[in-house]
């Protein structure tokens, strides 16, 4: 949100922000975990770093970069595989040309493991 | 680095671990850190250099002014050498 006192105030940087009230969260499910896809995102964050394509700082600038409204509208895991993806592009682990061809690839497995494995 | 120290006040457009509530503020070096790789230039896959890392105090009272519920309490920040510069002890 523009800060009309600051207007080089950019948008992630919240601190001294009025918090406004505190919302009422439901009880958290004790048995709550991840998805897999959600896991198989943060270990690509940390093979990604290992392999030196790039470091937490990257992934921190596209977070910040991709702006207030996919804060918004993404779920976390979302906006890390987003900037993840960036900074693999970045960093020359491969084309947007060669993701685009595996998605296709992947695409015409069908929309589920049920309707891949059917496939030979 | 001189122990009193003031935050710069600059707003650059791009990655930077400075947060703004503290650009312009006075604090106290509480100790010095050692020498970190920029993230400033990590953050765009740049070859990093290493800069000096200092523990920063301030008062909320020098955050917040007269707004600060509890003046005398402090808040330590990790800032790079190059966002501080001398301040006299006031």
């Amino acid at each position: 949100m523009l800060d009309p006192k600051n207007p080089a105030r950019r948008w992630h940087d919240m601190g001294g922000d009025t918090a406004g009230p505190i919302p009422d969260l439901e009880t958290p499910d004790e048995n709550h975990d991840f998805s897999l896809w959600e896991k198989r995102v943060d270990a690509l964050m940390i093979i990604g770093a290992a392999k030196g394509y790039f470091t937490v700082d990257g992934l921190r600038r596209v977070l910040e970069d991709m702006g207030e409204d996919a804060f918004e509208k993404m779920t976390y895991y979302e906006r890390w595989i987003a900037s993840i993806n960036q900074n693999l592009i970045e960093g020359g682990a491969y084309t947007t040309s060669d993701l685009a061809e595996k998605m296709a690839a992947i695409s015409a497995r069908g929309e589920t493991y049920g309707d891949a494995s059917s496939q030979s | 680095m001189t122990h009193f120290v003031r935050v710069k006040p600059m707003m650059p457009p791009g990655h930077v671990r400075t947060p703004i509530y503290l650009r312009g503020k006075v604090g106290e070096i509480e100790r010095s850190l050692g020498e970190f790789p920029n993230p400033e230039d990590l953050a765009y896959g740049q070859p990093a250099t290493a800069k000096p890392l200092h523990r920063v105090r301030f008062t909320m009272a020098e955050i917040w002014g007269a707004d600060a519920e509890n003046p005398n309490d402090t808040l330590d920040a990790e800032i790079y050498e190059h966002w501080l510069e001398p301040a006299d002890a006031t």
